[in-house]
Protein backbone atom coordinates (compact mmCIF):
# COMPACT_ATOMS: atom_id res chain seq x y z
CA UNK A 1 0.00 0.00 0.00
CA UNK A 2 2.51 2.96 1.07
CA UNK A 3 5.07 1.96 -1.45
CA UNK A 4 7.80 4.41 -3.18
CA UNK A 5 5.78 5.84 -5.77
CA UNK A 6 7.06 9.01 -7.76
CA UNK A 7 4.91 10.75 -5.89
CA UNK A 8 6.84 9.92 -2.86
CA UNK A 9 9.63 11.38 -4.54
CA UNK A 10 8.28 14.82 -5.42
CA UNK A 11 7.48 14.69 -1.69
CA UNK A 12 11.12 13.73 -0.88
CA UNK A 13 12.81 16.27 -3.20
CA UNK A 14 10.09 18.94 -1.51
CA UNK A 15 10.67 17.99 1.94
CA UNK A 16 14.95 18.89 1.07
CA UNK A 17 13.79 22.02 -0.22
CA UNK A 18 12.12 23.24 2.33
CA UNK A 19 15.30 21.84 4.51
CA UNK A 20 17.74 23.90 2.29
CA UNK A 21 15.14 27.03 2.86
CA UNK A 22 14.81 26.14 6.75
CA UNK A 23 18.46 26.04 7.08
CA UNK A 24 19.65 29.15 5.20
CA UNK A 25 20.35 31.20 8.31
CA UNK A 26 23.31 28.70 8.91
CA UNK A 27 24.60 29.53 5.20
CA UNK A 28 24.65 33.16 6.38
CA UNK A 29 26.28 32.64 9.57
CA UNK A 30 29.48 30.68 7.64
CA UNK A 31 29.40 32.87 4.58
CA UNK A 32 29.56 36.03 6.65
CA UNK A 33 31.99 34.73 9.87
CA UNK A 34 34.59 34.09 7.05
CA UNK A 35 34.19 37.81 5.40
CA UNK A 36 37.65 39.85 5.50
CA UNK A 37 36.82 42.85 7.49
CA UNK A 38 37.17 44.79 3.92
CA UNK A 39 34.53 42.69 2.58
CA UNK A 40 31.43 43.14 4.84
CA UNK A 41 30.30 46.02 3.40
CA UNK A 42 31.65 45.60 -0.32
CA UNK A 43 30.21 41.99 -0.85
CA UNK A 44 25.72 41.71 -0.69
CA UNK A 45 24.75 39.81 2.06
CA UNK A 46 23.96 37.03 0.03
CA UNK A 47 26.85 36.05 -1.30
CA UNK A 48 29.59 33.67 -0.22
CA UNK A 49 33.12 35.78 0.67
CA UNK A 50 35.84 36.64 -2.41
CA UNK A 51 39.00 35.66 -0.05
CA UNK A 52 37.45 33.25 2.75
CA UNK A 53 40.21 33.63 5.55
CA UNK A 54 40.23 32.86 9.44
CA UNK A 55 40.88 35.94 10.79
CA UNK A 56 37.66 36.38 13.00
CA UNK A 57 37.97 32.91 14.74
CA UNK A 58 41.81 33.66 15.17
CA UNK A 59 40.34 37.27 17.14
CA UNK A 60 37.49 35.63 18.47
CA UNK A 61 39.74 32.64 20.02
CA UNK A 62 42.56 35.26 21.74
CA UNK A 63 39.65 37.74 23.23
CA UNK A 64 40.76 38.85 26.81
CA UNK A 65 39.38 40.07 29.96
CA UNK A 66 35.50 39.16 30.48
CA UNK A 67 35.70 37.64 26.82
CA UNK A 68 37.91 35.19 26.94
CA UNK A 69 36.25 32.55 25.14
CA UNK A 70 38.89 29.51 25.76
CA UNK A 71 37.82 30.36 29.60
CA UNK A 72 34.35 30.83 29.27
CA UNK A 73 34.42 27.67 26.94
CA UNK A 74 36.13 25.80 29.98
CA UNK A 75 33.61 27.19 32.50
CA UNK A 76 30.86 26.04 31.02
CA UNK A 77 32.20 21.97 30.64
CA UNK A 78 32.83 22.42 34.27
CA UNK A 79 29.26 23.91 35.20
CA UNK A 80 26.92 22.00 32.73
CA UNK A 81 28.82 18.74 33.72
CA UNK A 82 28.70 19.57 37.61
CA UNK A 83 24.90 20.17 37.26
CA UNK A 84 24.35 17.18 35.10
CA UNK A 85 25.63 14.52 38.18
CA UNK A 86 24.11 17.08 40.66
CA UNK A 87 20.68 16.39 38.91
CA UNK A 88 21.04 13.03 38.39
CA UNK A 89 22.55 11.70 41.64
CA UNK A 90 19.80 14.16 43.77
CA UNK A 91 17.01 13.38 40.63
CA UNK A 92 17.20 9.53 40.93
CA UNK A 93 17.70 9.08 44.39
CA UNK A 94 14.70 11.47 45.39
CA UNK A 95 12.38 10.31 42.72
CA UNK A 96 13.04 6.36 43.38
CA UNK A 97 12.17 7.09 47.43
CA UNK A 98 9.30 9.61 46.34
CA UNK A 99 7.74 7.29 43.85
CA UNK A 100 8.23 3.79 45.61
CA UNK A 101 7.23 5.09 49.22
CA UNK A 102 4.00 4.41 50.28
CA UNK A 103 3.92 6.79 52.67
CA UNK A 104 1.49 10.05 52.61
CA UNK A 105 4.02 12.56 52.63
CA UNK A 106 5.35 11.06 49.56
CA UNK A 107 2.21 12.41 47.63
CA UNK A 108 2.44 16.13 48.95
CA UNK A 109 6.71 15.76 48.16
CA UNK A 110 5.22 14.94 44.21
CA UNK A 111 2.97 18.15 44.38
CA UNK A 112 6.12 20.28 45.82
CA UNK A 113 7.87 19.64 42.85
CA UNK A 114 5.13 19.59 39.95
CA UNK A 115 4.24 22.94 41.11
CA UNK A 116 8.01 23.90 41.38
CA UNK A 117 8.14 23.43 37.24
CA UNK A 118 5.88 26.11 36.71
CA UNK A 119 7.14 29.02 39.14
CA UNK A 120 8.26 31.53 37.11
CA UNK A 121 12.23 32.70 38.23
CA UNK A 122 12.30 35.96 37.97
CA UNK A 123 9.89 36.18 40.72
CA UNK A 124 12.77 34.24 43.16
CA UNK A 125 15.42 35.73 41.28
CA UNK A 126 16.38 38.97 43.31
CA UNK A 127 16.00 36.72 46.58
CA UNK A 128 18.10 33.95 45.77
CA UNK A 129 20.59 36.99 44.50
CA UNK A 130 20.92 38.13 48.14
CA UNK A 131 20.58 34.73 49.83
CA UNK A 132 23.37 33.26 47.23
CA UNK A 133 25.83 36.38 48.17
CA UNK A 134 25.38 36.05 51.72
CA UNK A 135 26.64 32.07 51.49
CA UNK A 136 29.03 33.18 49.36
CA UNK A 137 28.22 31.46 46.40
CA UNK A 138 28.15 34.21 43.89
CA UNK A 139 30.97 34.09 40.89
CA UNK A 140 31.74 30.78 41.67
CA UNK A 141 31.62 27.62 39.55
CA UNK A 142 30.41 26.09 42.54
CA UNK A 143 27.67 28.39 43.11
CA UNK A 144 26.41 27.95 40.18
CA UNK A 145 25.65 24.31 40.33
CA UNK A 146 24.41 24.13 43.17
CA UNK A 147 21.84 27.05 41.79
CA UNK A 148 21.06 25.08 38.71
CA UNK A 149 20.73 21.88 40.16
CA UNK A 150 18.10 23.10 42.33
CA UNK A 151 16.30 25.22 39.97
CA UNK A 152 16.08 22.13 37.46
CA UNK A 153 15.52 19.62 40.07
CA UNK A 154 12.39 19.52 39.92
CA UNK A 155 12.30 18.88 36.06
CA UNK A 156 14.51 15.87 36.67
CA UNK A 157 12.75 14.49 39.50
CA UNK A 158 9.32 14.66 37.28
CA UNK A 159 11.08 12.83 34.72
CA UNK A 160 12.88 9.94 37.01
CA UNK A 161 9.28 9.77 38.76
CA UNK A 162 7.09 9.15 35.64
CA UNK A 163 9.99 6.73 34.52
CA UNK A 164 9.78 4.62 38.04
CA UNK A 165 5.61 4.80 37.73
CA UNK A 166 6.15 2.26 34.49
CA UNK A 167 8.51 -0.34 36.37
CA UNK A 168 7.93 -2.91 38.04
CA UNK A 169 9.33 -3.72 41.45
CA UNK A 170 10.27 -7.39 40.99
CA UNK A 171 14.18 -6.97 40.35
CA UNK A 172 13.87 -5.02 43.34
CA UNK A 173 12.23 -7.87 45.27
CA UNK A 174 14.31 -10.42 43.79
CA UNK A 175 17.70 -8.72 44.99
CA UNK A 176 16.19 -7.92 48.56
CA UNK A 177 15.69 -11.58 48.85
CA UNK A 178 18.74 -12.73 47.82
CA UNK A 179 20.42 -10.28 50.61
CA UNK A 180 20.92 -6.98 49.16
CA UNK A 181 21.09 -3.59 51.54
CA UNK A 182 18.58 -0.80 50.21
CA UNK A 183 21.50 1.03 49.30
CA UNK A 184 23.26 -2.35 47.19
CA UNK A 185 19.48 -2.64 45.52
CA UNK A 186 19.37 1.45 44.37
CA UNK A 187 22.81 1.18 43.16
CA UNK A 188 22.88 -1.98 41.49
CA UNK A 189 19.67 -3.04 40.43
CA UNK A 190 17.51 0.22 40.08
CA UNK A 191 20.28 2.82 39.24
CA UNK A 192 21.15 0.86 36.00
CA UNK A 193 17.55 0.19 34.75
CA UNK A 194 17.16 3.88 34.76
CA UNK A 195 19.39 4.61 32.07
CA UNK A 196 16.85 6.09 29.63
CA UNK A 197 15.59 8.56 32.18
CA UNK A 198 19.15 9.50 33.23
CA UNK A 199 19.89 9.75 29.14
CA UNK A 200 16.51 12.49 29.14
CA UNK A 201 17.64 14.21 32.22
CA UNK A 202 20.87 14.44 30.53
CA UNK A 203 20.16 16.24 27.41
CA UNK A 204 17.36 18.29 28.99
CA UNK A 205 19.45 19.25 32.01
CA UNK A 206 22.55 19.91 29.26
CA UNK A 207 20.73 21.67 26.98
CA UNK A 208 19.40 23.95 29.16
CA UNK A 209 22.24 24.73 31.44
CA UNK A 210 24.59 24.84 28.35
CA UNK A 211 22.33 27.48 26.45
CA UNK A 212 21.48 29.63 29.74
CA UNK A 213 22.37 32.93 29.05
CA UNK A 214 20.61 34.95 32.17
CA UNK A 215 21.30 33.22 35.56
CA UNK A 216 24.82 33.04 34.95
CA UNK A 217 25.26 36.72 33.87
CA UNK A 218 23.67 37.38 37.32
CA UNK A 219 25.24 35.36 39.38
CA UNK A 220 28.45 35.42 37.84
CA UNK A 221 28.31 38.99 37.38
CA UNK A 222 31.92 40.88 37.24
CA UNK A 223 33.72 37.29 37.97
CA UNK A 224 36.24 36.00 36.09
CA UNK A 225 34.44 32.60 35.62
CA UNK A 226 32.51 33.86 32.96
CA UNK A 227 30.40 31.03 31.25
CA UNK A 228 30.34 30.91 27.03
CA UNK A 229 26.91 32.97 26.59
CA UNK A 230 28.10 35.42 28.51
CA UNK A 231 31.77 35.60 27.42
CA UNK A 232 29.56 36.20 23.90
CA UNK A 233 27.79 38.58 24.81
CA UNK A 234 30.72 40.84 26.02
CA UNK A 235 32.84 40.27 23.08
CA UNK A 236 29.37 41.59 21.03
CA UNK A 237 28.68 43.98 23.63
CA UNK A 238 32.41 45.96 22.19
CA UNK A 239 31.26 45.61 18.40
CA UNK A 240 28.82 47.33 15.98
CA UNK A 241 27.52 45.67 13.19
CA UNK A 242 30.85 43.82 12.71
CA UNK A 243 28.48 40.92 12.11
CA UNK A 244 31.76 38.83 10.34
CA UNK A 245 33.32 39.04 13.86
CA UNK A 246 29.89 38.63 16.02
CA UNK A 247 29.20 35.52 13.85
CA UNK A 248 32.59 33.98 14.69
CA UNK A 249 32.20 33.88 18.11
CA UNK A 250 28.51 32.70 17.60
CA UNK A 251 30.29 29.80 15.72
CA UNK A 252 32.56 29.18 18.39
CA UNK A 253 29.56 29.26 21.03
CA UNK A 254 27.89 26.96 18.84
CA UNK A 255 30.05 24.17 17.82
CA UNK A 256 30.45 22.43 20.95
CA UNK A 257 26.57 21.67 21.03
CA UNK A 258 26.25 21.55 17.39
CA UNK A 259 28.44 18.49 17.20
CA UNK A 260 27.33 16.73 20.60
CA UNK A 261 23.93 16.94 18.80
CA UNK A 262 25.31 15.33 15.22
CA UNK A 263 27.06 12.79 17.17
CA UNK A 264 24.29 11.52 19.60
CA UNK A 265 20.98 12.34 17.57
CA UNK A 266 19.34 9.65 17.65
CA UNK A 267 19.80 9.84 21.84
CA UNK A 268 19.02 14.00 21.48
CA UNK A 269 15.51 13.50 19.68
CA UNK A 270 14.10 10.11 21.86
CA UNK A 271 15.09 12.26 24.67
CA UNK A 272 13.76 14.91 23.58
CA UNK A 273 10.11 13.13 22.15
CA UNK A 274 10.54 9.90 24.80
CA UNK A 275 11.29 11.94 28.10
CA UNK A 276 7.72 14.21 27.35
CA UNK A 277 5.42 11.15 26.61
CA UNK A 278 5.12 10.80 30.78
CA UNK B 1 5.54 16.16 30.53
CA UNK B 2 1.26 15.92 30.26
CA UNK B 3 0.99 14.94 34.14
CA UNK B 4 2.65 18.01 34.91
CA UNK B 5 -0.92 19.87 33.73
CA UNK B 6 -2.55 17.10 34.94
CA UNK B 7 -5.56 18.12 37.30
CA UNK B 8 -5.40 16.90 40.87
CA UNK B 9 -7.47 14.33 41.02
CA UNK B 10 -6.37 12.19 38.23
CA UNK B 11 -2.46 12.68 38.91
CA UNK B 12 -3.16 11.64 42.17
CA UNK B 13 -4.77 8.11 40.98
CA UNK B 14 -1.49 7.65 38.42
CA UNK B 15 0.49 5.91 41.02
CA UNK B 16 -2.50 2.94 41.37
CA UNK B 17 -2.60 2.44 37.96
CA UNK B 18 0.36 0.55 37.33
CA UNK B 19 0.11 -3.34 38.00
CA UNK B 20 3.16 -3.96 40.97
CA UNK B 21 3.25 -0.17 41.93
CA UNK B 22 3.90 -0.10 45.77
CA UNK B 23 0.84 2.31 46.05
CA UNK B 24 -1.23 -0.88 44.95
CA UNK B 25 0.11 -3.12 47.40
CA UNK B 26 -0.25 -0.54 50.62
CA UNK B 27 -2.43 -2.78 52.32
CA UNK B 28 -1.36 -6.16 51.67
CA UNK B 29 2.37 -5.20 52.61
CA UNK B 30 2.65 -3.84 55.73
CA UNK B 31 5.79 -1.79 56.28
CA UNK B 32 9.22 -2.86 57.83
CA UNK B 33 9.25 -6.17 56.02
CA UNK B 34 12.18 -5.20 54.28
CA UNK B 35 10.35 -4.80 50.75
CA UNK B 36 9.85 -1.31 51.21
CA UNK B 37 12.37 0.69 48.41
CA UNK B 38 15.27 3.18 49.59
CA UNK B 39 15.12 4.74 52.84
CA UNK B 40 12.37 7.67 53.53
CA UNK B 41 15.22 10.23 54.23
CA UNK B 42 17.18 10.04 50.90
CA UNK B 43 14.72 12.40 49.46
CA UNK B 44 15.56 14.81 52.00
CA UNK B 45 18.47 16.53 50.19
CA UNK B 46 16.16 17.37 47.08
CA UNK B 47 13.38 18.85 49.21
CA UNK B 48 15.34 20.87 51.40
CA UNK B 49 17.23 22.22 48.09
CA UNK B 50 13.98 22.51 46.07
CA UNK B 51 11.95 24.37 48.98
CA UNK B 52 14.89 26.75 49.49
CA UNK B 53 15.13 27.68 46.15
CA UNK B 54 11.82 27.26 44.59
CA UNK B 55 9.53 28.07 47.49
CA UNK B 56 11.43 30.32 50.25
CA UNK B 57 12.87 32.55 47.12
CA UNK B 58 9.62 33.04 45.65
CA UNK B 59 7.69 33.35 48.70
CA UNK B 60 9.87 36.11 49.14
CA UNK B 61 9.70 37.66 45.60
CA UNK B 62 5.73 37.09 46.16
CA UNK B 63 5.47 38.92 49.55
CA UNK B 64 7.32 42.10 47.57
CA UNK B 65 4.64 42.15 45.06
CA UNK B 66 2.63 44.03 47.99
CA UNK B 67 5.40 46.36 48.60
CA UNK B 68 7.17 49.47 47.06
CA UNK B 69 10.63 48.28 47.17
CA UNK B 70 13.53 49.11 45.29
CA UNK B 71 15.31 46.15 45.70
CA UNK B 72 17.34 48.18 48.23
CA UNK B 73 16.84 49.70 51.53
CA UNK B 74 13.54 49.77 53.49
CA UNK B 75 9.97 49.48 51.98
CA UNK B 76 6.09 49.70 52.79
CA UNK B 77 3.28 47.55 52.45
CA UNK B 78 1.24 49.12 49.98
CA UNK B 79 -1.77 45.97 49.25
CA UNK B 80 -2.65 45.58 45.93
CA UNK B 81 -1.44 49.16 44.44
CA UNK B 82 1.36 47.40 41.88
CA UNK B 83 -1.05 45.22 40.30
CA UNK B 84 -3.25 48.53 40.08
CA UNK B 85 -0.68 50.47 38.74
CA UNK B 86 -0.21 47.39 36.18
CA UNK B 87 -3.39 47.80 34.45
CA UNK B 88 -3.03 51.43 33.74
CA UNK B 89 0.39 51.47 32.45
CA UNK B 90 0.27 51.30 28.48
CA UNK B 91 3.33 49.62 28.36
CA UNK B 92 2.80 46.92 30.69
CA UNK B 93 -1.34 46.44 29.16
CA UNK B 94 1.28 46.45 25.54
CA UNK B 95 3.14 44.07 27.26
CA UNK B 96 0.60 41.07 27.75
CA UNK B 97 -1.16 41.73 24.78
CA UNK B 98 2.43 41.27 23.24
CA UNK B 99 3.12 37.89 25.19
CA UNK B 100 -0.29 36.20 24.67
CA UNK B 101 0.01 37.24 21.02
CA UNK B 102 3.67 35.65 20.66
CA UNK B 103 3.00 32.43 23.01
CA UNK B 104 -0.46 31.56 20.64
CA UNK B 105 1.34 32.62 17.61
CA UNK B 106 4.31 30.64 17.85
CA UNK B 107 2.35 27.59 19.14
CA UNK B 108 -0.26 27.70 15.87
CA UNK B 109 2.18 28.18 13.20
CA UNK B 110 5.67 26.26 15.03
CA UNK B 111 2.55 23.30 15.37
CA UNK B 112 1.74 23.56 12.11
CA UNK B 113 5.03 23.66 10.60
CA UNK B 114 5.80 20.64 12.86
CA UNK B 115 2.89 18.88 12.31
CA UNK B 116 2.91 19.77 7.90
CA UNK B 117 6.97 18.02 8.17
CA UNK B 118 6.51 15.40 10.09
CA UNK B 119 3.53 13.74 8.44
CA UNK B 120 5.72 15.01 5.18
CA UNK B 121 8.53 12.27 6.47
CA UNK B 122 5.81 10.37 8.02
CA UNK B 123 6.38 6.56 6.13
CA UNK B 124 8.74 5.46 3.09
CA UNK B 125 10.73 8.94 2.56
CA UNK B 126 14.07 7.43 2.48
CA UNK B 127 16.14 9.80 3.75
CA UNK B 128 13.58 10.67 6.72
CA UNK B 129 16.16 10.35 9.50
CA UNK B 130 18.51 12.97 7.92
CA UNK B 131 15.90 15.70 7.38
CA UNK B 132 14.78 15.06 10.61
CA UNK B 133 18.16 15.79 12.36
CA UNK B 134 18.33 18.70 9.83
CA UNK B 135 15.11 20.03 10.91
CA UNK B 136 15.65 19.67 14.54
CA UNK B 137 19.16 21.72 14.36
CA UNK B 138 17.37 25.24 15.67
CA UNK B 139 16.36 23.70 18.76
CA UNK B 140 19.75 22.96 19.94
CA UNK B 141 21.10 26.49 19.69
CA UNK B 142 21.00 28.90 22.46
CA UNK B 143 18.43 31.44 22.03
CA UNK B 144 21.01 34.28 22.29
CA UNK B 145 23.01 32.75 18.73
CA UNK B 146 19.67 32.11 17.23
CA UNK B 147 18.97 35.73 18.16
CA UNK B 148 22.15 37.02 16.61
CA UNK B 149 21.97 35.34 13.19
CA UNK B 150 18.38 36.39 12.99
CA UNK B 151 19.19 40.07 13.76
CA UNK B 152 21.67 39.82 11.07
CA UNK B 153 18.78 38.70 8.73
CA UNK B 154 16.68 41.37 9.74
CA UNK B 155 19.32 44.30 9.70
CA UNK B 156 18.84 46.82 6.92
CA UNK B 157 22.28 45.80 4.98
CA UNK B 158 21.44 42.40 5.67
CA UNK B 159 20.56 39.28 3.53
CA UNK B 160 16.21 39.79 3.81
CA UNK B 161 16.60 42.76 1.87
CA UNK B 162 19.05 42.04 -0.14
CA UNK B 163 16.84 39.41 -1.49
CA UNK B 164 13.89 42.15 -2.07
CA UNK B 165 16.63 44.20 -4.05
CA UNK B 166 17.47 41.28 -6.24
CA UNK B 167 13.88 40.35 -6.89
CA UNK B 168 12.84 43.49 -7.47
CA UNK B 169 10.72 44.54 -4.45
CA UNK B 170 13.21 47.08 -3.27
CA UNK B 171 10.82 49.64 -2.35
CA UNK B 172 9.56 46.87 0.42
CA UNK B 173 12.95 47.16 2.06
CA UNK B 174 12.83 48.52 5.57
CA UNK B 175 14.89 48.23 9.05
CA UNK B 176 13.01 45.45 10.05
CA UNK B 177 13.69 45.15 13.77
CA UNK B 178 13.25 49.42 14.36
CA UNK B 179 9.90 49.38 12.17
CA UNK B 180 7.03 49.32 15.17
CA UNK B 181 4.65 47.44 12.76
CA UNK B 182 7.15 44.54 11.77
CA UNK B 183 9.16 44.19 14.72
CA UNK B 184 6.96 41.75 16.99
CA UNK B 185 6.10 39.49 13.10
CA UNK B 186 10.49 38.98 13.19
CA UNK B 187 10.46 37.81 17.18
CA UNK B 188 7.44 35.30 15.78
CA UNK B 189 9.31 34.27 12.91
CA UNK B 190 12.73 33.45 15.52
CA UNK B 191 10.20 31.88 17.69
CA UNK B 192 8.48 29.89 14.94
CA UNK B 193 11.93 29.21 13.76
CA UNK B 194 13.64 27.65 17.22
CA UNK B 195 10.34 25.62 18.16
CA UNK B 196 9.19 23.78 14.82
CA UNK B 197 11.65 21.26 15.11
CA UNK B 198 10.59 20.40 18.69
CA UNK B 199 6.70 20.26 17.70
CA UNK B 200 7.71 17.85 14.93
CA UNK B 201 9.78 15.02 16.97
CA UNK B 202 7.17 15.16 19.24
CA UNK B 203 4.48 14.24 15.73
CA UNK B 204 7.15 12.39 14.51
CA UNK B 205 6.84 9.88 18.08
CA UNK B 206 3.43 10.43 18.01
CA UNK B 207 2.69 9.57 13.95
CA UNK B 208 4.98 5.88 15.00
CA UNK B 209 2.12 4.56 17.29
CA UNK B 210 -0.84 4.99 14.40
CA UNK B 211 -1.22 1.96 13.12
CA UNK B 212 -0.67 1.27 9.15
CA UNK B 213 -3.49 -1.49 8.93
CA UNK B 214 -5.92 1.43 10.26
CA UNK B 215 -4.73 3.90 7.51
CA UNK B 216 -4.75 1.66 4.73
CA UNK B 217 -8.21 -0.20 5.82
CA UNK B 218 -9.42 4.16 5.85
CA UNK B 219 -7.84 4.17 2.36
CA UNK B 220 -9.16 1.12 1.13
CA UNK B 221 -12.52 1.88 2.06
CA UNK B 222 -11.71 5.20 -0.07
CA UNK B 223 -11.54 8.03 2.36
CA UNK B 224 -9.46 10.73 0.63
CA UNK B 225 -6.27 12.03 2.40
CA UNK B 226 -8.04 14.42 4.34
CA UNK B 227 -10.44 12.29 5.72
CA UNK B 228 -7.75 10.09 6.50
CA UNK B 229 -5.82 12.67 8.12
CA UNK B 230 -8.76 14.46 10.10
CA UNK B 231 -10.61 10.91 10.96
CA UNK B 232 -7.75 8.11 11.65
CA UNK B 233 -4.47 10.28 12.63
CA UNK B 234 -5.42 13.09 13.93
CA UNK B 235 -7.40 11.20 16.76
CA UNK B 236 -4.52 9.11 17.29
CA UNK B 237 -1.94 11.63 17.82
CA UNK B 238 -4.26 13.68 20.27
CA UNK B 239 -1.85 13.11 23.09
CA UNK B 240 1.16 14.16 21.08
CA UNK B 241 -0.71 17.81 20.05
CA UNK B 242 -1.46 17.78 24.40
CA UNK B 243 2.15 17.53 25.01
CA UNK B 244 3.70 19.60 22.19
CA UNK B 245 0.85 22.68 22.77
CA UNK B 246 0.88 22.60 26.65
CA UNK B 247 4.90 22.81 26.48
CA UNK B 248 4.53 25.66 23.83
CA UNK B 249 2.09 27.62 25.84
CA UNK B 250 3.77 27.96 28.46
CA UNK B 251 7.68 28.51 26.80
CA UNK B 252 6.24 31.31 24.60
CA UNK B 253 4.65 32.92 27.77
CA UNK B 254 7.78 33.32 29.54
CA UNK B 255 9.90 34.41 26.02
CA UNK B 256 12.98 36.47 27.10
CA UNK B 257 16.20 35.57 26.10
CA UNK B 258 15.50 35.94 22.15
CA UNK B 259 13.78 39.31 22.86
CA UNK B 260 16.57 40.79 24.58
CA UNK B 261 18.81 39.83 22.09
CA UNK B 262 17.07 41.07 19.05
CA UNK B 263 15.19 44.18 20.28
CA UNK B 264 15.64 44.57 23.88
CA UNK B 265 11.77 45.29 24.07
CA UNK B 266 11.64 48.28 21.62
CA UNK B 267 11.21 49.73 19.22
CA UNK B 268 9.33 52.07 22.00
CA UNK B 269 7.42 49.18 23.91
CA UNK B 270 7.05 47.39 20.07
CA UNK B 271 8.30 44.14 21.41
CA UNK B 272 8.26 44.03 25.35
CA UNK B 273 6.68 40.98 27.30
CA UNK B 274 5.55 40.29 30.60
CA UNK B 275 9.24 38.54 31.16
CA UNK B 276 11.07 41.51 29.68
CA UNK B 277 9.09 43.93 31.47
CA UNK B 278 9.19 41.77 34.86
CA UNK B 279 13.60 42.04 34.48
CA UNK B 280 13.30 45.85 33.52
CA UNK B 281 11.43 46.58 36.55
CA UNK B 282 12.71 44.77 38.94
CA UNK B 283 16.73 44.83 37.86
CA UNK B 284 17.06 48.02 35.71
CA UNK B 285 14.36 50.99 36.97
CA UNK B 286 14.55 49.83 40.69
CA UNK B 287 11.05 49.02 41.27
CA UNK B 288 11.15 45.51 42.41
CA UNK B 289 7.99 45.58 44.27
CA UNK B 290 6.14 46.00 41.16
CA UNK B 291 8.30 43.56 38.90
CA UNK B 292 7.58 41.11 41.84
CA UNK B 293 3.66 41.72 41.27
CA UNK B 294 3.90 41.49 37.35
CA UNK B 295 5.21 38.13 37.83
CA UNK B 296 2.74 37.09 39.72
CA UNK B 297 0.78 38.38 37.07
CA UNK B 298 2.39 35.98 34.93
CA UNK B 299 2.68 32.81 36.81
CA UNK B 300 -1.08 33.28 37.18
CA UNK B 301 -1.77 33.75 33.75
CA UNK B 302 0.45 30.51 32.73
CA UNK B 303 -1.22 28.32 35.43
CA UNK B 304 -4.27 29.39 33.57
CA UNK B 305 -3.46 28.50 29.96
CA UNK B 306 -1.60 25.42 31.31
CA UNK B 307 -4.69 23.65 32.83
CA UNK B 308 -7.18 24.80 29.94
CA UNK B 309 -4.46 23.28 27.41
CA UNK B 310 -4.61 20.44 28.78
CA UNK B 311 -8.23 19.83 29.40
CA UNK B 312 -8.91 20.64 25.92
CA UNK B 313 -6.53 18.74 23.90
CA UNK B 314 -7.34 15.45 26.72
CA UNK B 315 -8.40 12.83 24.37
CA UNK B 316 -9.84 10.92 27.04
CA UNK B 317 -10.15 10.21 30.81
CA UNK B 318 -7.94 7.38 30.80
CA UNK B 319 -4.95 9.43 29.42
Amino acid sequence: MFRYTKLTLLREIGLWALALLFLAPFYFLVTTALKPAGELFTTSALAPPVHPDFSNFVAVLSAKGNSNVVMGLLNSVIITAGSIVGLVALGSVTGYVISRSTRRWSKAAYYLFLVAIILPGQLGAVPLYMGARALGLTGSAWGLIILYTGMLLPLSIFLYSNFFRGLGTDYEEAATIDGASKSQVFAKVVFPMMAPATGTVTIFAGLIVWNDFFTSLIFLGGSANQTLPVAMYYYIGSLVSQWNSIFAIVIVSMIPILALFLFAQKRFIQGFSGGLKG
Amino acid sequence: MTATMQPKSEAAEAPRRGKRTPGAGQNTRPRGRGLEFGHWWWALPGIALVFAIHYVATGIGGFFAFTNWTGIGAFKITGWANFAAIFKDPTKVGALSNTLFLAFGSVLLGNIAGLVIALGLNRVIKTRYILRTLFFMPVVLSPLATAYIWKFIFDFNGPLNAFLKAVGAGDQAKPWLADPQWAIWTVLVVLVWSSTGFAMVIFMAGLAGVAVEVEEAAAIDGANLWQRFRNVTLPAIRPAVAIATTLGIVQGLRVFDPIMALTGGGPAGATETLATQVYKQAFALGNFGGGAALALVLAAIILFFAVIQQRLTRSNPED
